[in-house]
């Protein structure tokens, strides 16, 4: 009998747009995000049309609206509930809605397929780290911060163009990749403001 | 003969079919149970006309040897708190699906006027009676108001929907359910006190936008944030602190009180009776102190210490100021809630209170002030979560009229992930995740020729493994051997609409799989379960019979009904042999109904059930497919 390790699990290729899988074998079920939701493929979105539309469809799946109808039912709905929350958490997300788009077009943003990067911006990430190892307080961190924030901002809209403009899977990809990067990044930097 | 009944598709054929269905909020001061009566949401009294039943059992000793020792509930047990400290459980759920070490890390332990020591799966109670357990305190008081309510309605409860703290962690829900099933009670659902609340009311005020439930309970403190629009309630956040609550502002002021008639010490180092009688002495100021318009007026303090008298005059700002601390951890974990739903303060329209706790003044003016407005009191606080609870259980139990225009969509309150190298947590479903939910993450094994994967499922907002709650281990076998990093694992979390969790993994290239329900370990066994119900005053064998009788019947009837509404509706989905089938399988059912056979009838309607599976999932598909071809689904 083999030995176990210690512990179980190491983690590959962190925030991989990897749902739950076949749930059933309805075409409607199977059908994807965008379909589902009655949204055309993309990155810009409009908000409320994406609640409103989550709220018509649990509306109608909700298990809890079949309690009525017996274990069959409640079984389908279950399904149906499952699989409309886990289109509404990935459109509602821009990162995660990117990420999508790209598997949609066969590109994968998965980081253990690319992690190449470019060198500009693996400077970049050097610069951030030690910008946070060094600081003292709260107050040397804002800088930082900013600069993430504005960061962040210049390559969400380079996403967009990425996808709704040039329809380039690949440097969407990359975008999505840096933009990963950089929520992590972020994280940290919250974690370290919660202990000054 | 006997005639079969038909009635128009869709509507219950009579009285009896309706589903008595209750909702309890079980609190740690005292708890009620709601029903809905006449189309409203009221909460049922006892004999003597009242609502509350506090949250108190006391055990006394065996009148004789062999004899089984007696108790006392609900006010009876309250009065003689004071003098019998030790064997009055007060304060009980506070110990639910808690160790006595936990009780010990977390400062609750050294408060309680009783002694806890360790039981089976969590902390227990020494009494007179023996080591209790506060699952079966719990199920008393369940039991006390299933009667209340079996008895109001003169009819079989159908089941409850019982409050929880959002806060309260898998350990606590399972304990709750543990007890729930020793009352005899089916749980429809446990519903999170705010989102109680907040139902309550949006459905009572026909409210609309973002709401914050501010709920200060006895033992418990709980903030969520619901967005409320077209009869959707939609949670948005959660948080809270489960070891904080009325019963510390006690504590607190009694510590103050002792100290302003010069006396050394905390209330937590006295005798187990005189520290029982400050803290009612406390707590009876504190609620007559918060009822007076003048914060300066003063009122006598006395107490008797060693044999030795204390008074001295005390005002509400004295009180105030003993207990700011408490008042300034309940606005950041407001922060904290807020900030998660990335929403500013000025952005809810509504404040809702809840619990007798909200009622300090100062306690108002800090939620006013860090909101800019001044809190919502129309529905009373002590009452809203249990009117809340009750019209969810309407809409579970299945009733025809209930519920038909809202949904609730809940969250799940707290992180879930799986333990990976070096004892880090890697979260894979983050807390305030919509209900019902599936999340995936893939993993990799890290040794070379590795074969097996052992998986740790734990509960928390922590990094580390030991800051969080375990809630299960499991393994996956049979990997076939590769490079280290090579497989690929997908292990997948399933929560479904009551938040209960099932993790499964498979490894993508061989496709061995593994599965797991999630019972986290400090819930009772189920033999620890069997064992209590035995020993506890279980009905008659008749009575359980005719019990089981009606509610087969009861059910039987119900899926009967359901059955023909649907084919009277959307009979043209099935082919004329199917149809067949399925009238075959009512008419057997029918036959059946008529013996007088529970276990019978039972399989009869489970075979209805699953002879009508193929027919639900087309009616389903069809009325989603129509929504997703754009028609307004409103009108569904």
């Amino acid at each position: 009998m083999g030995v176990l390790p210690e512990a179980g699990a190491v983690p590959a290729g962190a925030g991989e747009a990897s749902g739950a899988a076949a749930l059933g074998d309805e075409i409607s079920l199977r059908a994807d995000d965008y379909t589902l939701f009655a949204l055309p493929p993309g990155f810009a979105l409009d908000r409320a049309a994406l609640e409103q539309r989550w709220k018509q469809l649990q509306r109608l799946a909700h298990p809890d609206r079949h309690a009525a109808q017996g274990a069959a039912a409640q079984r389908l709905a279950l399904q149906w509930s499952v699989r409309i929350n886990e289109a509404y958490q990935r459109l509602k997300d821009p990162l995660k809605r990117g990420a999508y788009w790209c598997e949609l077009q066969g590109q994968s943003v998965g980081a253990h397929d690319n992690t190449a990067m470019p060198a500009t911006f693996l400077v970049q990430q050097m610069q951030w780290r030690e910008a946070l190892a060094e600081a003292g307080s709260a107050a040397d961190l804002s800088p930082l911060q900013a600069e993430l924030e504005a960061e962040r901002a210049q390559r969400l809209a380079a996403l967009q163009t990425a996808i709704d403009v040039q329809h380039d899977a690949r440097a969407a990809a990359q975008q999505v990749r840096a933009l990963l990067f950089i929520e992590r990044f972020e994280q940290q930097l919250h974690e370290r403001l919660d202990r000054y | 003969m006997a005639l079969l009944q038909i009635s128009e598709p869709g509507q219950a054929p009579d009285p009896h079919q309706r589903r008595i269905a209750v909702g309890i909020d079980l609190g740690t001061t005292h708890s009620l149970v709601a029903a809905l009566r006449h189309g409203h949401s009221v909460c049922l009294p006892d004999a003597q006309g009242r609502v509350f039943l506090p949250s108190v059992l006391r055990f006394l000793p065996a009148a004789a040897p062999h004899r089984s020792p007696s108790r006392q509930i609900g006010w009876e047990a309250l009065q003689a708190q004071t003098q019998d400290p030790a064997n009055t459980i007060s304060s009980v759920k506070r110990l639910m699906g808690r160790t006595r070490a936990d009780l010990q890390a977390s400062g609750v332990l050294e408060r309680l006027p009783y002694t806890v020591v360790d039981g089976a799966g969590m902390a227990a109670v020494r009494t007179v009676a023996g080591d209790i357990s506060p699952v079966e305190v719990s199920a008393e008081i369940l039991a006390t108001l299933r009667q209340r309510a079996e008895d109001s309605f003169d009819a079989e409860l159908y089941g409850a929907v019982i409050t929880v703290p959002a806060y309260f962690d898998d350990a606590q829900r399972q304990a709750t359910k543990d007890a729930a099933q020793l009352a005899g009670l089916k749980v429809l659902r446990l519903l999170n006190e705010p989102t109680a609340a907040a139902l309550a009311y949006g459905l009572d005020q026909a409210a609309e936008g973002l709401y914050a439930v501010f709920d200060l309970g006895g033992g418990t403190f709980d903030v969520s944030l619901l967005r409320l629009s077209r009869g959707v309630f939609e949670v948005l956040a959660t948080g809270g602190d489960s070891a904080l609550g009325g019963d510390d502002y006690d504590r607190a002021f009694a510590d103050a009180l002792l100290l302003r008639c010069g006396h050394r010490g905390h209330a937590s180092e006295l005798p187990l009776a005189e520290r029982a009688a400050l803290l009612a002495e406390a707590r009876r100021l504190k609620e007559a102190l918060c009822n007076l318009d003048d914060a300066a007026q003063t009122l006598p303090f006395a107490a008797t210490l060693h044999g030795q008298a204390l008074q001295c005059p005390v005002s509400r700002a004295e009180f105030d100021a003993a207990t700011t601390a408490l008042t300034e951890r309940t606005v950041a974990a407001l922060r904290r809630v807020l900030r998660d739903a990335r929403v500013t303060p000025e952005q809810v329209q509504g404040v809702v209170l809840v619990g007798g706790a909200t009622r300090m003044p100062a306690l108002r003016q800090a939620v006013a002030t860090y909101f800019g407005r001044a809190p919502l009191t129309d529905l009373n606080p002590d009452e809203v979560v249990a009117l809340g609870a009750a019209l969810q259980a309407q809409q579970l139990a299945g009733n025809p009229d209930s519920g038909e225009g809202w949904l609730l969509l809940d969250v799940t309150p707290l992180s879930l992930g799986l333990e990976t190298m070096g004892g880090l947590v890697e979260r894979i479903v983050p807390r305030n995740t919509p209900l019902p939910a599936a999340l995936a993450q893939d993993f990799t094994t890290y040794q070379d020729g590795q074969t097996a994967l052992a998986l740790h499922v734990l509960q928390g907002e922590r990094d580390l493994v030991q800051d969080c709650r375990s809630l299960a281990r499991f393994e996956l076998r049979g990997i076939p051997p590769m490079v280290a990093g090579a497989a690929r694992i997908r292990v997948t979390f399933h929560l479904d609409a009551d938040g209960l969790l099932s993790v499964s993994a498979r490894e993508q290239s061989s496709g061995v799989e593994a599965h797991i329900e999630v019972k986290p370990s400090y819930g009772l066994s189920d033999e620890q379960i069997a064992a209590m119900l035995q020993e506890g005053n279980a009905s008659a064998e008749q009575d359980m019979r005719a019990r089981a009788l009606r509610q087969a019947q009861v059910e039987a009837d119900r899926m009967a009904a359901a059955t023909r509404s649907a084919l009277a509706a959307d009979g043209a989905l099935l082919q004329p042999e199917e149809r067949a089938a399925i009238e075959a399988l009512l008419q057997a059912q029918a036959r059946i109904r008529l013996l007088d056979d529970a276990a019978a009838l039972d399989d009869a309607t489970e075979a209805l059930a699953q002879g009508c599976e193929e027919f639900a999932a087309r009616r389903m598909n069809r009325s989603i497919a129509t929504a997703l071809a754009g028609q307004n689904i409103d009108q569904f």
